[in-house]
C-alpha cells in the first residue's frame, strides 16, 4: 500500500500549484513582500509557517467536536498564538541574528490569512491525519513561492545567494561586475517583491487557462 | 521594384502567419496602407495616432539636437578647456555619446513591441515612438546602455504590455523607465557625477592613482540641496546652458515645443498652465515661510525654500516633465476640469518633494507619476458631479 491515498497525496501537491495560497487565493501577501530580500529568511519564514500550520491544524482538528462555533475564532487564535510563541523562542535561541532579520514577521505570522483560513476551512471539517497534510501542502506551497520570490531578490539585489557570492565580488570587481555589472537596488525594496509574486502569477496563468477568472 | 512593393510583397507572404503584423507594422509605418475601406461613412481625419506620435517627437528633436550640443559643451567646460558651444567637437561629443542611448531605447523597447504584438497576434502599437525619444532625453549622459536596456524592458513590460498595451497602461511609460532606473542604480541616476560626460570615469581614474583634477557635475537642484550657493545666471538657466539629464536643460526650447503641442492642438494648455500655476504657488508658500522667519538659516530646507519663486520653473526637470510627460493623453485626466486639477496638483508636489526630499530632487518624476495614478479618480468625480449636477436640474424640470 502506498503511504499516502491518490486523495491525500492531492492535499499536498493542490497547493503547491493550481491552488496556491498566495499566488492563486492571493492570502498572506504581506509576508511575502516583507522578508523575501534574503532567501535564507524566506526559507525560515517557511518553515516557521510550516510548523504551526501543520500543528496548528492538528490541534484545531482534534479539537473541532468540542469547539463551540460561536467562539471558535477565539480558540483558534489563541492556538495559533501559542505556537507562534514556541517558533518565536526557538529561533531567538537558536539563531538570534535571523531572528533580528525576521524581526515582528514572525510574530506576525498570529495574523498569517493562509492560517486562519486552512483552520476555518479544512481543520474544522476533517480528520487529524488529513488536516496535518493539509498543512504541510498549504505551507509548502507559501513556502515555494517565497523562496521563489527570494532566491530573484537575493540574487538581482545583492548578487549573492543564502550570502555566498555567487556573481562575483561587488567591491573587489571580480566575476560579472569585472564587466560593469551592477546590482539592482530596486530589488531590495518591497514593491519589486509585489511584481515579482505579479510575474509569477502571470506565468501560472498563461500556462493553465482554467485559472484565468472570468470577468 | 521599391521598397514599398518590396514590403507589401512581404506583408502579402506572411499573410496569417504568426509574423504578419510585424511586416504590416514596418508597412503601415513607412507608406500609406494599400487596402482603404469600401463601403460605410467613415471619418477622415490625417491625425491617426501614429501622425500624433510623430508631432510629439518633432516637438522633441530640438530638445536633442541642444542636447547634444550641450553634452560635449559642459564637458570641455568642466575639463577647463571651454569650446564654442556651437563647435563641432562639442556637438561630437554629444553625437557619440547620445546616439547610442537613442539606439538602445528604440531597439528594445520597439523589439518588446514586436515581440508581444507577434505573441498576441495583434498589430503592433505605435505607443513606443514617443517613449523611446523621452527615454534618452531624461536620462543622464553616462548611464551605461546595459541599464538602459534593462530599465526599457521593465517600463514596456511592467507599465505598458501588462496592462493591454498602448493607450491601456495607468503609468507613464517613459518615467516608469526612469523611476526604474532611479531606485535601482541610484550611483548612476543622482549624485554629481553622472551629468557631464567623463566625471565618473574621471573619479575612477584618481582612485586608481592617477594625479588629475576631479570633475564635479552637479546639477543646481543637487547643489542647492546641499545648500550650495551657485553661480549660473538667469539666462544660462532659462537657455539650458547648465548640467543635468540630457534634453531637459533647455526650458526656451521646452517652451518652443510647448507652443508647437499647443497649436497642433495635441498637449493640453490646461495640464500645462495649471502645473505652471501650482509649482508658483508652492514656491510662494516657500518663499512665505522663509520672508515671515518661520525658518532659520541653519536648516537644511533653508537654500531650496528661499530660491525664489519663479525659479523652479527653469532648473531641473519642471518644464521638461509638465510639457512632454504630464499630458500624454493616455495617463493625464480626461476631462478638461479634471486636467485643472491633475495638472495644478503636479506642479504643486513636484515643487513640494524637491524641497522637502533633498534625496530626491526631481520632484517632478515623483509627482507626475503619483498623479497618474490618481487621474482616473480625479476623472470619476468630476463626471459623477457632472450627472448630479444634471439630475437636478432634470428634477427641477419636471416638478
Amino acid at each position: 500500500m502506498a503511504l499516502l491515498s491518490k486523495k491525500d497525496t492531492k492535499l499536498i501537491t493542490d497547493p503547491l500549484l493550481d491552488n496556491n495560497p498566495i499566488t492563486i487565493q492571493v492570502l498572506g501577501i504581506c509576508s511575502a513582500l516583507a522578508i523575501t530580500a534574503q532567501l535564507k529568511a524566506s526559507i525560515v519564514m517557511a518553515l516557521s509557517v510550516m510548523a504551526v500550520l501543520a500543528i496548528g491544524n492538528v490541534v484545531i482538528s482534534l479539537m473541532r467536536n468540542i469547539i463551540p462555533s460561536k467562539i471558535r475564532i477565539i480558540v483558534q487564535l489563541v492556538v495559533v498564538a501559542a505556537l507562534v510563541i514556541i517558533v518565536d523562542q526557538v529561533l531567538k535561541a537558536f539563531s538570534y541574528e535571523l531572528s533580528k532579520t525576521l524581526s515582528v514577521f514572525v510574530g506576525l505570522i498570529i495574523t498569517n490569512c493562509i492560517i486562519m483560513g486552512r483552520f476555518e476551512a479544512f481543520a474544522l471539517a476533517n480528520g487529524p491525519w488529513k488536516s496535518f497534510l493539509d498543512g504541510i501542502g498549504n505551507a509548502a506551497g507559501y513556502g515555494l513561492i517565497l523562496v521563489i520570490v527570494g532566491f530573484f531578490r537575493e540574487l538581482l539585489g545583492s548578487g549573492t545567494l543564502l550570502g555566498f557570492k555567487v556573481l562575483g565580488d561587488p567591491i573587489e570587481k571580480t566575476g560579472l561586475y569585472a564587466l560593469g555589472y551592477e546590482n539592482n537596488g530596486f530589488m531590495l525594496l518591497s514593491p519589486m517583491a509585489l511584481i515579482v509574486v505579479g510575474i509569477i502569477i502571470w506565468v501560472q496563468r498563461s500556462r493553465n487557462e482554467a485559472l484565468i477568472e472570468d470577468h | 521594384m521599391g521598397l514599398k512593393s518590396n514590403l507589401h510583397n512581404l506583408k502579402e507572404k506572411y499573410k496569417g502567419t504568426k509574423m504578419a503584423p510585424a511586416f504590416n507594422a514596418l508597412h503601415t509605418f513607412l507608406y500609406l496602407p494599400n487596402d482603404t475601406t469600401h463601403n460605410g461613412t467613415h471619418i477622415k481625419a490625417a491625425d491617426d495616432l501614429k501622425r500624433t506620435m510623430n508631432t510629439v517627437i518633432m516637438a522633441m528633436i530640438p530638445c536633442l539636437i541642444f542636447g547634444m550640443f550641450n553634452a560635449g559643451y559642459q564637458h570641455f567646460s568642466a575639463l577647463g578647456t571651454p569650446v564654442d558651444f556651437l563647435s563641432w567637437d562639442a556637438f561630437y561629443i554629444g553625437l557619440i555619446k547620445i546616439l547610442p542611448l537613442v539606439v538602445v531605447s528604440y531597439g528594445v523597447g520597439l523589439g518588446i513591441e514586436f515581440i508581444f504584438a507577434t505573441i498576441k497576434n495583434h498589430e503592433v502599437e505605435e505607443g513606443y515612438l514617443v517613449t523611446g525619444m523621452l527615454v534618452p532625453l531624461i536620462v543622464p549622459i553616462d548611464i551605461p546602455l546595459w541599464m538602459l536596456a534593462v530599465a526599457v524592458t521593465f517600463g514596456v513590460v511592467i507599465g505598458k504590455e501588462v496592462f493591454g498595451g498602448t493607450g491601456m497602461n495607468i503609468l507613464n511609460p517613459a518615467l516608469t523607465i526612469r523611476a526604474f532606473l532611479f531606485f535601482a542604480y541610484p550611483t548612476w541616476m543622482s549624485g554629481d557625477k553622472v551629468w557631464i560626460h567623463g566625471a565618473v570615469e574621471r573619479t575612477k581614474e584618481i582612485a586608481a592613482g592617477a594625479n588629475i583634477d576631479a570633475i564635479s557635475g552637479e546639477t543646481i537642484l543637487g547643489s542647492l540641496a546641499q545648500g550650495h550657493h551657485i553661480d549660473y545666471s538667469i539666462s544660462d538657466m532659462f537657455f539650458g546652458f547648465i548640467p543635468g539629464s540630457v534634453g531637459e536643460t533647455s526650458t526656451f526650447l521646452i517652451i518652443l515645443g510647448a507652443l508647437f503641442l499647443i497649436f497642433t492642438k495635441i498637449g493640453s494648455w490646461r495640464i500645462m498652465l495649471s502645473a505652471v500655476v501650482g509649482a508658483l504657488t508652492m514656491g510662494l508658500i516657500f518663499n512665505g515661510v522663509v520672508s515671515s522667519g518661520w525658518i532659520t538659516e541653519t536648516s537644511k530646507f533653508y537654500t531650496l525654500m528661499s530660491t525664489e519663486f519663479w525659479h523652479h520653473l527653469i532648473i531641473g526637470g519642471f518644464a521638461f516633465g509638465v510639457v512632454f510627460m504630464a499630458t500624454d493623453p493616455v495617463t493625464a485626466s480626461q476631462t478638461n476640469k479634471g486636467k485643472w486639477i491633475y495638472g495644478f496638483l503636479i506642479g504643486f508636489l513636484s515643487i513640494m518633494i524637491r524641497v522637502f526630499n533633498p534625496a530626491y530632487p526631481e520632484g517632478v518624476m515623483l509627482a507626475i507619476l503619483l498623479m497618474n495614478v490618481f487621474a482616473p479618480t480625479i476623472d470619476h468625480y468630476i463626471i459623477k458631479g457632472n450627472v448630479k449636477k444634471r439630475m437636478k436640474r432634470l428634477k427641477v424640470k419636471t416638478a
